[in-house]
């Protein structure tokens, strides 16, 4: 347990019995996996617990394509369970957390819910999720929050889960997939952008797809090792939607976080997207600023996968181009394998910078775990 | 309202003494009717009848309609109002001769036969064009050069058109467009390969297509602003399928340059595909080296869009990692978003030596000119 804590200090006060980061770090990416169906019968209602016995739904896996729980990438060996799937396990979580001694961990679970095409059983299985969410993971260890887990297919499912999850403060933003059905500035979607701007809740878009359309522009990509690197590309995208639908400019409080899509590619896009608008910003009126600027503002990325390399002052170099302390969120994408030991947060990064990416950007970004006693409402869900 | 803010008078590259080989021109036809010597009578029928059949809803149109009329920029119409890039003696005098342009690679769009469903449709267009080319452009002043178009979704068609336009040396690429029906890396597109660098020629992948795929993985965008940045985003998933695929163990001496894609944003791909390999290595065990590797030795950029870094001091690192030798000038004439050579080079910290090497050094090398 104390291994490694010596290595690396954060500016605030280090505390060696409290694991490396001394509770002065918040994970803003980490996930837990759903089993199998069954743990969710108990919050699904009368109707959709027959049709899982009697369909024999629960035998379906629900894991999500292009995330194979058991690919290198997506299980680092020492964060595995001793038994069940990668994520499954509150103790091996616990332990992690212990480890790089965290204040807070957000919980993202990426669920084939979000997939299905049917949009009332997306919704059950969600609401069942973000139940199981609730009592199976925060109710059990004070340090855990959540993303809502939302129904994307239909927005206004969406809404109504949000409302019903608004009073247990332990949820502190929504996520969707990055790669749906829709660019995710559409006005289809802006009810849900209402609803967050409403209760405080960043849309969280954490990297994964729903696979409605090839993975990029080219077509059907033949392996994982595409998808996942692609992965990035489609976000580039989803930024621009945001920005150039005029999302920030009709929910001008809302904050958007981006999960596991790395951020080295955010300078060249951030300059292109400069330039394209004034050439072309006819077309889209209600942007009224330069998009780096509304980025800065509004946009905000976790750490994991760190994808510059820290060797000849890379990563600073992006970090700069980037022009903005306050975008990176600190994250270890637990159990996702992006670095090895305790190496989470690049040692060549000032101390001062350090500080802001594990507890000062994470703490302004979510206004809710600014809450000291985050208000949790038993049985939450409501028939 | 676009407002015009004259810029400071600044010499040619001519004017400084440096040469200029354009890889990225646009000709355009007048009229349809100039295919018409290069076509069958059956297909010119089937052009005036049937027509362009493709994967999206507007049959001759741009679903994302640009800004200005025929994509170009204003002052680029002839005086008897043909549109932009159609008359070569008026882009002799507009654009080569004032420009100083020694070598211009001509990218024919638009009627592309690489759109078109019906193949055999889609082979006479391509077929035509390619004649078009050099009977219009390449005949009418030696510093034009010209692109064969090809069916790529009609591989062993494509090999044969290659195989017949080789001879003649004006041709200095194959072109086909990375918006095809599958990934270019995978297979079945390799017999292209295969033939080009039989022929010593590269593959000149100009930014476009029609493979019926969204522009981005979650959808189309609305707005012509994201049409045209998601080009930049075909351009890396182009590089990742041709990397992963295994395209350059299979064809080590295969040259490819991307056009109009711009360049700024390789490194951060590079770096992506090399930190994820580590993890992905076991998918892929094709691969016997990082993808970065392949990359830099088989694939180069035209400069157009030139990226602008809010800070000009940004441009200069960029340059370094993606590595001057890397980088053929180009301008997109006579596109709204054309790169003048008079300003495009000039916030990049380059020294002389450099820019005579992305003006023309590299084209020339690539290319085998002079």
């Amino acid at each position: 347990m104390s291994e490694g804590i010596a290595r690396t200090g954060t500016a605030s006060q280090p505390n060696p019995g409290a694991g490396l980061f001394g509770g002065e770090a918040i994970d803003c990416d980490v996930h837990v996996t759903v089993p199998s169906m069954q743990v969710l019968v108990p919050y699904l209602d009368d109707y959709w617990r027959e049709a899982v016995t009697t369909r024999g739904l629960d035998r379906h896996k629900m894991n999500l394509t292009g995330q194979p729980e058991n690919a290198p990438l997506f299980a680092r060996p020492d964060w595995r369970p001793n038994q069940g799937a990668p994520g499954t396990d509150l103790a091996t979580l616990q332990s992690q957390l212990d480890i790089f001694g965290t204040k807070y961990a957000i919980l993202n679970c990426m669920y084939g819910a979000q997939a299905l095409h049917h949009e009332d059983m997306a919704a059950a299985f969600c609401g069942a999720v973000n139940d199981w969410i609730a009592r199976e993971w925060l109710d059990r260890d004070p340090r855990l929050r959540a993303s809502i887990v939302l129904p994307i297919q239909n927005p206004q499912n969406c809404v109504k889960e949000i409302e019903k999850r608004a009073d247990d403060k332990r949820f502190v933003q929504v996520l969707v997939p990055a790669m749906g059905e829709m660019t995710l500035g559409r006005r289809y979607y802006w009810p849900i952008y209402e609803a967050c701007e409403r209760y405080e809740l960043p849309l969280g878009v954490h990297a994964g797809s729903t696979y409605r359309f090839a993975p990029a522009s080219t077509g059907w990509s033949s392996y994982a090792f595409e998808d996942y690197a692609l992965q990035a590309s489609t976000f580039e995208s989803q930024l621009l939607s945001l920005v150039a639908e005029g999302v920030f400019a009709k929910y001008p409080a809302l904050k958007v976080v981006f999960m596991e899509s790395g951020f080295a590619w955010l300078p060249p896009f951030l300059w292109r997207s400069n330039k394209t608008w004034r050439g072309v910003r006819a077309e889209t009126p209600w942007v009224k600023q330069d998009p780096a600027i509304i980025i800065r503002e509004h946009v905000r990325v976790t750490l994991q996968p760190v994808d510059a390399p820290i060797d000849g002052g890379k990563l600073e170099r992006v970090i700069e181009q980037i022009g903005s302390d306050d975008m990176l969120l600190f994250s270890t994408d637990f159990p996702h394998w992006h670095f090895d030991g305790l190496d989470a947060l690049p040692e060549t990064l000032s101390p001062a910078l350090k500080k802001k990416i594990l507890l000062e950007n994470p703490l302004a970004t979510y206004s809710r775990l600014r809450e000291s006693d985050p208000v949790q409402k038993v049985g939450a869900r409501s028939l | 309202m676009n407002v015009n803010v004259p810029l400071p008078k600044q010499e040619t590259p001519a004017e400084q003494g440096l040469s200029i080989v354009d890889c990225d021109i646009h000709p355009a036809p007048k009229s349809v009717d100039e295919l018409f010597p290069f076509m069958a009578k059956r297909w010119q029928d089937h052009l005036k009848t049937f027509g362009s059949h493709v994967r999206q809803g507007l049959a001759d149109g741009l679903a994302h309609p640009r800004m200005t009329p025929d994509v170009a920029r204003v002052d680029a119409w002839p005086e008897d109002g043909s549109t932009p890039g159609s008359d070569p003696e008026f882009m002799r005098k507009h654009h080569l001769d004032a420009n100083g342009v020694e070598y211009g690679i001509l990218i024919p769009l638009g009627r592309s036969g690489s759109h078109q469903r019906n193949l055999d449709y889609g082979a006479a267009l391509c077929s035509a064009v390619n004649d078009w080319q050099i009977q219009k452009y390449c005949e009418f002043d030696k510093r034009i050069r010209a692109s064969i178009t090809a069916t790529q979704e009609d591989p062993a068609v494509a090999v044969a058109e290659i195989n017949k336009r080789a001879k003649d040396k004006r041709f200095v690429q194959v072109m086909i467009p990375p918006r095809a029906v599958e990934p270019l890396g995978k297979r079945r597109y390799w017999p292209i390969y295969e033939a080009a660098v039989a022929n010593n020629l590269p593959i000149g992948l100009h930014l476009g297509g029609m493979g019926g795929h969204p522009s981005t993985g979650s959808g189309m965008g609305s707005y012509y602003i994201e049409e045209h940045t998601s080009n930049v985003q075909t351009m890396q998933s182009l590089i990742t399928s041709l990397v992963i695929e295994g395209v350059f163990e299979a064809f080590p001496d295969l040259r490819i340059l991307l056009i109009e894609g711009g360049f700024a944003w390789e490194p951060a791909l590079n770096w992506r595909l090399d930190k994820h390999w580590k993890r992905f290595k076991e998918e892929v065990p094709h691969l016997k080296r990082a993808p970065s590797e392949y990359v830099r030795e088989h694939i180069r950029f035209t400069t157009q869009p030139i990226d602008e870094p809010e800070n000009p001091r940004d441009m200069r690192p960029i340059i370094d990692w993606v590595g001057v030798d890397r980088l053929l000038f180009s301008t997109d004439y006579p596109h709204w978003d054309f790169d003048d050579p008079r300003y495009a080079l000039n916030n990049a910290g380059l020294s002389v030596a450099e820019k005579q090497q992305i003006f023309s050094g590299n084209a020339k090398k690539f290319y085998g000119l002079q």
